[in-house]
């Protein structure tokens, strides 16, 4: 058992190539007990692999982790008993009814006959699937189903859980709701490290981790993130000939960070008073017709797009 | 090994069979229709083969011989000539498969007490068709007279026919020379090849294929307890269509059982654990049910059929594939089976065999828990 001292989790320049391909390139990481620590970053970025090294599932090719104070490349099967796992695909076996799959994960995970049905009507009440018990689970809503996945994933009560994209492919409600469940977790000292895409998901995070081709690009709290790495003024603009505009914008010296955001393009300037006019300016002057230009507040994704766009540049 | 673990294994396997359609009709299905297809088969194949006769005597006595031959179930007498080139003629062309020729002095020779040779030419090119009439119409010779003496003239393949002496010890224990006697017991080690390979060779391929192995394999679950609970719903399984396919055998088929239920049980558990395991070593190292499955049928279910002596005797094979039969565990279950059934043999003269079973099974099972590692890659 791990005193509580130890840091759930902690990598350092952990590495996995595949083949010649660096897919995660030295990555360090921690997590505290009862931090919700967001993984974020676009497609094909390294994050299921790093989940997966953190589970013990994939055998680093250097460096090293600690989850729980084992070493995963050592003593998987410690670690594997004290986490939570949920994989970025749907992996419950969707032939099985819900409570057949609880029962099943509860076996996998030993959990002892006296505690089994307090455990299983827990999961059920709190993934809101009671009643739904006999349901085949391969029948249940793309919501559902990811609670259900959450649910066999803590019926053993572990102390730290990896989430990897739980959210993908679910309506904005479920998210929600998916969201206040991690939150009731962490209150109780859960650490949770979750992936997502979704940008928005990441203000719900205690600390974010942004990762690009492998690396880690920024750390901290959203709030240190956008703080940090807006140097300069995020303005938003609204024209037509999107595409046009958006060459144009990256030919105008001092903006950068060009971005399409929705039918709205994003840009980054020293200054906003003098950038303005000289911005709308040269759009025009390639017909291009603004209909809105103003300062805004960053989001995260621009904070994303910003430290990306600064690291595409450096290494080219 | 954690019981809880266990169990749950094998709960949720013998869920996921009885809630699969395919996997049901082969477990259920499949056993009978090969029992049938083959008990059946093999009778028609041996009935009422056409005969042609040329009678030089043509005395009562001769007449009443072949009688015996009409009466029988097997032959029918298609037509009668007066010469030889017609009877030649008519094998040839394939109007009969037998021909049987009576001598001259038939009915002299045989109140002389002395030894009457009757010719019977066979086609010999359908080797087992030919086997099986020589056999036949040396029975019903037997029983019409025990000083008769056939004098066997192979038409064609003279040297792959096998010899009176090896036909004599083919039809020793089986004496009713029902063909499917000799069969049906074999067809049992077909379907628990089947049963034991085709259907685990899916287990773990299946977990790979729809994603469900990535969350098993982050569970504290050990490859040895993986491999337990998911052979232990097979073997039951694969007990119960023993249980079957033998009261099938002995009950519809009418095979004899003058063997020890036990060694049947201990030599059907050892081929069982054989199959189930190479099914699972499979299984782990091809993570396509598709291919899994195909590889499943080409080292278990073809060997078991061709190379056991189930459907070719095995001294009637090349020296190089007799020796590649050493390696086929389906060799040593097909002559236990036989022997259990219709000899009677008790486990010392089963020894080597069994033994050969149990060495395939505990190599097997070694290889398979090997082969599984809990990593993804
Ligand atoms: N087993 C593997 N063999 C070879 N390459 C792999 C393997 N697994 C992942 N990769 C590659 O490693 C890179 C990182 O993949 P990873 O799945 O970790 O990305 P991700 O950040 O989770 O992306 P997504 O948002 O699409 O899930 C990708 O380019 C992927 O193609
Ligand atoms: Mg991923």
């Amino acid at each position: 058992m791990t005193d509580h001292d130890t840091i759930p989790v902690l990598a350092h320049g952990l590495v996995k190539r595949f083949g010649d391909f660096v897919a995660v390139d030295r990555i360090n990481l921690e997590a505290r007990t009862g931090e919700v620590v967001g993984f974020l970053g676009p497609n094909g970025s390294g994050k299921s692999t790093t989940i997966r090294m953190l589970c013990g599932l994939l055998r680093p090719s250097a460096g090293q982790a600690l989850v729980a104070g084992f070493d995963v490349a050592r003593e998987p099967e410690q670690v594997r008993r004290r986490i939570g796992y949920m994989s970025q695909k749907f992996s419950l076996y969707n032939d099985l009814r819900v409570i057949e799959n609880i029962r099943f994960f509860a076996g996998m995970y030993d959990v002892p006959a006296s505690l089994l049905n307090e455990r299983t009507q827990w999961v059920l009440d709190m993934a809101g699937l009671a009643g739904r018990e006999s349901t085949i689970t391969g029948t249940l809503p793309g919501g559902w189903k990811q609670r259900l996945a959450l649910g066999c994933a803590v019926l053993h009560r572990p102390s730290i859980l990896f989430l990897d994209e739980p959210t993908s492919g679910v309506d904005p409600i479920s998210r929600r709701r998916f969201w206040e469940l991690i939150h009731a977790m962490a209150d109780e000292g859960v650490t949770v490290l979750v992936t997502t895409h979704y940008m928005d998901e990441a203000e719900y995070c205690n600390r974010l981790v942004l990762i690009f081709q492998g690396r880690i690009v920024a750390a901290g709290s959203p709030t240190e993130l956008k703080q940090q790495a807006m140097t300069g003024e995020l303005l938003l603009i609204e024209c037509d000939q999107l595409g046009l505009a958006l060459d144009v914008l990256q030919q105008v010296p001092g903006a950068r960070d060009v971005a399409l955001f929705g039918n709205a393009l994003h840009v980054v300037v020293p200054d906003g008073q003098t950038s303005i006019p000289r911005l709308r300016d040269a759009l025009s002057a390639h017909g291009v017709a603004v209909s809105r230009i103003e300062p805004i507040r960053a989001s995260l994704e621009d904070v994303f797009v910003s430290l990306t766009a600064r690291l595409s540049d450096r290494r080219t | 090994m954690r019981l809880h673990r266990l169990i749950a294994i094998i709960r949720k396997e013998t869920l996921q069979i009885r809630r699969d359609f395919p996997s049901l009709l082969i477990t259920v299905a499949m056993p009978l229709l090969l029992m049938l297809a083959f008990g059946y088969g093999v009778r028609f194949d041996v009935q009422h083969i056409p005969v042609y006769v040329y009678d030089r005597e043509g005395s009562q006595q001769s007449q009443d011989f072949l009688k015996h031959f009409q009466a029988s179930e097997y032959f029918r007498l298609i037509k009668a000539v007066d010469n030889y080139p017609a009877l030649i003629e008519a094998l040839d062309s394939g109007a009969c498969r037998l021909a049987i020729v009576i001598p001259i002095d038939f009915s002299e020779r045989l109140s002389a007490g002395g030894p009457v040779a009757v010719q019977a030419l066979v086609d010999a090119t359908d080797n087992n068709t030919a086997n099986i009439s020589l056999s036949y119409s040396e029975a019903v010779a037997q029983t019409y007279n025990q000083r008769l003496h056939l004098d066997w003239i192979q038409r064609h393949g003279l040297n792959t026919i096998q010899s009176p002496l090896s036909v004599d010890t083919r039809t020793w224990f089986n004496e009713n020379l029902e063909s499917s006697a000799n069969i049906v017991p074999g067809v049992i080690a077909i379907i628990m090849a089947v049963i034991g390979s085709f259907l685990t060779s899916l287990t773990i391929a299946r977990e790979w294929e729809r994603g469900t192995m990535e969350q098993l394999v982050s569970t504290p679950i050990t490859p040895l307890e993986l491999m337990v609970g998911k052979l232990v719903p097979y073997f039951v399984i694969g007990l119960l269509d023993t249980v079957l396919c033998t009261a099938l055998a002995i009950l519809w088929f009418e095979v004899p059982f003058r063997g020890q239920w036990t060694v049947l049980l201990l030599s059907c558990t050892l081929f069982l654990v054989v199959v189930l395991s190479l099914g699972y070593l499979i299984s782990v190292l091809a993570k396509s049910q598709l291919a899994a499955s195909q590889a499943a049928l080409i080292v278990t279910f073809l060997p078991a059929f061709l190379l056991s002596g189930f459907l070719y005797p095995i001294d009637q094979m090349p020296a190089a594939i007799q020796v590649i039969t050493h390696l086929i565990p389906a060799r040593y279950f097909m002559t236990i089976l036989r022997d259990v059934f219709l000899k009677g043999t008790s486990i010392p003269f089963l020894a080597s065999d069994l033994l050969a079973l149990a060495l395939f099974a505990a190599i097997l099972t070694i290889l398979a828990t090997r082969a599984f590692h809990k990593k993804l890659t």
